[in-house]
């Protein structure tokens, strides 16, 4: 796409470019040139101001007068040589997206047989391998710490999965954490469960919150459980399941084990009932390419201790 | 001449000057806050947290510290070298109280958040509307006085404050425009890498014209004045003016290198700001020389020490910023401490330096004494400045270079070497540092509040009378 939306803005910036550029240097010899005629360096213009204050009239400093002409000269040169002038690219036909695309060629085709040693090996085997390890470590803290953490435990109560445990919202099975890692994941707890009127309103969601403290075995008042599981029964288990075990094809969690993404206190999973979630995990295929990907696997699933047993 | 008229008009210049005082305690504590904040993150408490004072360090220190520093000596040097009174008293009193209320407002504002997320330009529309008001205004006194000036020649340091007066307003108007849809917020009138462009056409100027300038206006005046030497070049003041006014219009896009912006754009703003490294040279070239054949003042006169040593940072800075905006070395600089640590070579070095030295020497003119109450204590402010300013910026270059080495290092098989947190983590003995400069030239602030307090004890606040211009004494 052009930077211009017609001919006469490419034209009128390749003009006052060069105008400039050249005035300035036009400038300072007429303003270089011109003095000699004016009175010796010695005596002042012969204005005062304000009781004491006068002015020499010093002819410039030649090394200052040659800095100022060797940063016009150099600006012409530079114009001439890379993009500057509207739409002419240069005689280098050098870009800043073209140097970005040169160094990354250069540094892939200089990585690619470090990766492709491990890109047919299976992943569990790459995952008992100490250097693949070592590489895995590396592309972790470089692009998945920012969320899960220096120590991959993620953020407690804020989404952020833990890592490390043996717990797996998509499925840890190396393929699954591929294509979660591949194409990302999108999960979405609608506020009310999708349906306010069967949750009951804050109170509903009160009831609910203490029947799954029950189900993950925390201290909860039992009347309210009680209520809790009737609403439960007709609005939550279509997604985490009769039995609160989540089901990892929608990413809706176990609610019968300890981890609890944003919190287990009543008023936090009342918050996560009455306002729902949205969380993401961004999609590297693109950007990371599956190389990489299959050695950022093989990592993950060596932090829990290996992959998931069916 | 009626009687209010043969007096210079003192008491605008008095206020600015005392609150440029206080103003620089205020913004310069706020610095020495957020520092902090950096070596102890848990002093980010509540609302005043880092992401809300640091916008309110840099307006204060800019706007308030050095906004009445700069409307306060314009209004003293524009009176005595015009030979007349200030142009409409009432008008100048608006600029003062307005400009006090801007300030305030700021104070208020941006610790709550409101904000148009435009570096050194956050404040909300009504503010900026009110800052477009007093700023016209003070460019009515200005000229106004100019006008009614009984020399035919105006003097150059008129020319950079008048500069200075007329691109401010044309950048703050241009780039504040806004549509606002509530008394608190507002979107951008510009979208995209235009608005981008058009905040750092601004924020580059607010550089170029508020910060230099300006300031070079005032040096203009109390240099040679304090020096008693006339003026090194005439010739040299008048190319290095249109050429600095010109030339720094152009260099905004160096602070867009390696983004959306196009590559023609960000090459005019690199080759602009090295040809803007001689004409910026020339104002300290001027200043300095002006000493020459008076060395020996700048022995034992701590004011002087203040202007020159202003002068020696400002080269330094101007030197520093045309290499960082070759995209070169600022793939190394961006982003990291190196670009702190150059405004505030800046910042401190020379727009703090020449507004210290220059209210020293206006102080005791504007409140009846021969000099300071203690110029001792000028020389220990001095030295105190002097050592938080090397340690501050020498910190923030070591930082700096270290944290662009650190994010392009990489390993054998292409990821990075370092993660960001490891950058931060080896940063923070020079934060640490940063901060113990910080302090020193707060103290040396503080120095200098208490010997303004005592000199205006017992002061006379009276006008001085307009003087006649040389050679119609009779």
């Amino acid at each position: 796409m052009s930077d211009f939306v017609n001919e006469f803005w490419n034209w009128y910036i390749v003009l006052i470019v060069l105008v400039s550029i050249v005035a300035c240097g036009i400038f300072l010899w007429v303003q270089s040139t011109g003095a000699k005629g004016g009175a010796p360096a010695t005596d002042t213009t012969g204005h005062v101001w304000d009781e004491s204050l006068q002015e020499y009239n010093h002819p410039l400093p030649r090394w200052w007068m040659w800095l100022f002409y060797a940063t016009v000269v150099f600006a012409l040169v530079y114009v001439v040589l890379y993009p500057a002038l509207g739409r002419f690219p240069g005689v280098y036909g050098w870009t800043t997206a073209g140097e970005h695309q040169k160094e990354v060629e250069r540094v892939d085709a200089q990585v690619k047989p470090l990766f492709d040693k491990y890109a047919g090996m299976d992943i569990v085997k790459v995952s008992a391998d100490k250097s693949a390890m070592e590489m895995g470590g590396r592309l972790y803290q470089t692009y998945c710490v920012q969320c899960h953490g220096a120590t991959a435990q993620g953020s407690r109560d804020r989404g952020f999965p833990n890592l490390t445990d043996k717990d797996w919202q998509w499925g840890g099975a190396p393929e699954q954490v591929v294509e979660t890692i591949t194409n990302g994941r999108m999960g979405v707890m609608p506020p009310y469960g999708g349906n306010p009127d069967a949750v009951g309103g804050e109170t509903g969601a009160r009831e609910l919150a203490n029947y799954v403290r029950s189900l993950s075995g925390l201290s909860h008042n039992a009347e309210l459980a009680a209520k809790g599981k009737v609403r439960f029964d007709t609005v939550c288990f279509a997604c985490h399941g009769a039995d609160g075990k989540g089901m990892q094809a929608l990413g809706a969690p176990n609610l019968t084990d300890k981890t609890w993404l944003y919190g287990s206190s009543e008023a936090k999973i009342v918050e996560t009932i009455t306002q729902g979630r949205t969380n993401q995990m961004p999609a590297w295929k693109e950007f990371l390419g599956d190389n990489k990907i299959h050695l950022l696997a093989a990592y993950v699933l060596n932090l829990s201790g290996g992959p998931e047993k069916k | 001449m009626s009687e209010a008229q043969s007096t210079y008009n003192y008491t605008v210049v008095r206020q600015f000057t005392v609150m440029a005082v206080i103003w620089g305690i205020v913004g310069m504590l706020v610095g020495v806050i957020i520092a902090a904040q950096l070596v102890w993150p848990d002093l980010n408490i509540g609302f005043l947290h880092f992401g809300r004072l640091r916008p309110l360090h840099t307006n204060a220190v800019i706007f308030a510290f050095g906004g009445c520093a700069l409307m306060g000596t314009s209004y003293y040097v524009v009176q005595r070298t015009c030979h007349t009174r200030l142009f409409c008293d009432k008008l100048a009193a608006f600029t003062f109280w307005g400009w006090q209320l801007v300030i305030v407002l700021a104070a208020v504002t941006l610790p709550l958040g409101l904000t148009q997320g435009k570096e050194y330009a956050e404040l909300e529309w009504p503010i900026d509307i009110l800052i477009a008001a007093v700023w016209v205004a003070y460019a009515v006194v200005f000229f106004g006085t100019i006008a009614k000036r009984r020399v035919t020649h105006i003097y150059v340091a008129n020319w950079f404050y008048g500069g200075f007066i007329l691109a401010v307003a044309l950048l703050h108007i241009v780039n504040s425009a806004a549509i606002p849809v509530s008394w608190t917020k507002s979107y951008s009138a510009y979208a995209g890498v235009q608005d981008a462009m058009v905040q750092w056409w601004y924020g580059h100027n607010a550089v170029g014209f508020f910060l230099t300038a300006g300031f070079l206006g005032m040096m203009y005046y109390f240099v040679p004045k304090q020096a008693d030497r006339p003026v090194y070049s005439y010739r040299l003041s008048v190319v290095h003016f249109w050429a600095l006014i010109f030339t720094y219009m152009w260099a905004g896009p160096h602070h867009l290198h390696y983004t959306a912006l196009p590559d023609w754009t960000q090459s005019l703003g690199m080759i602009f700001s090295l040809i803007l490294l001689a004409p910026s040279w020339g104002g300290m070239i001027n200043g300095i020389m002006t000493l020459s054949g008076a060395w020996h003042k700048l022995r034992d006169d701590p004011i002087l020490k203040f202007l020159i040593t202003s002068l020696s940072f400002y080269g330094m800075s101007t030197f520093e910023g045309p290499m960082m905006s070759i995209k070169t070395v600022n793939a190394l600089s961006h982003y990291t401490d190196w670009t702190i640590g150059h405004v505030h070579s800046g910042a401190l070095g020379w727009v703090g330096m020449v507004s210290i030295g220059s209210i020293y020497y206006l102080l005791p003119r504007l409140f009846g004494k021969q000099q300071m109450f203690s110029v001792r204590l000028i020389t220990v402010h001095f030295w105190v400045s002097t050592i938080g300013i090397v340690l501050y910026i020498a910190s923030m270059w070591i930082a700096g270079v270290m944290q662009g080495l650190m994010w392009r290092q990489v390993n054998a098989d292409g990821t990075l070497a370092y993660s960001f947190v490891e950058s931060v983590k080896v940063s923070y003995p020079f934060w640490g540092i940063r901060l113990m400069g910080g302090t020193l030239f707060l103290s040396g602030m503080l120095i200098m509040a208490y010997n303004m307090f005592k000199t205006m004890a017992g002061g006379r606040t009276e006008d001085a009378p307009v003087l006649l211009p040389a050679g119609q004494h009779a």
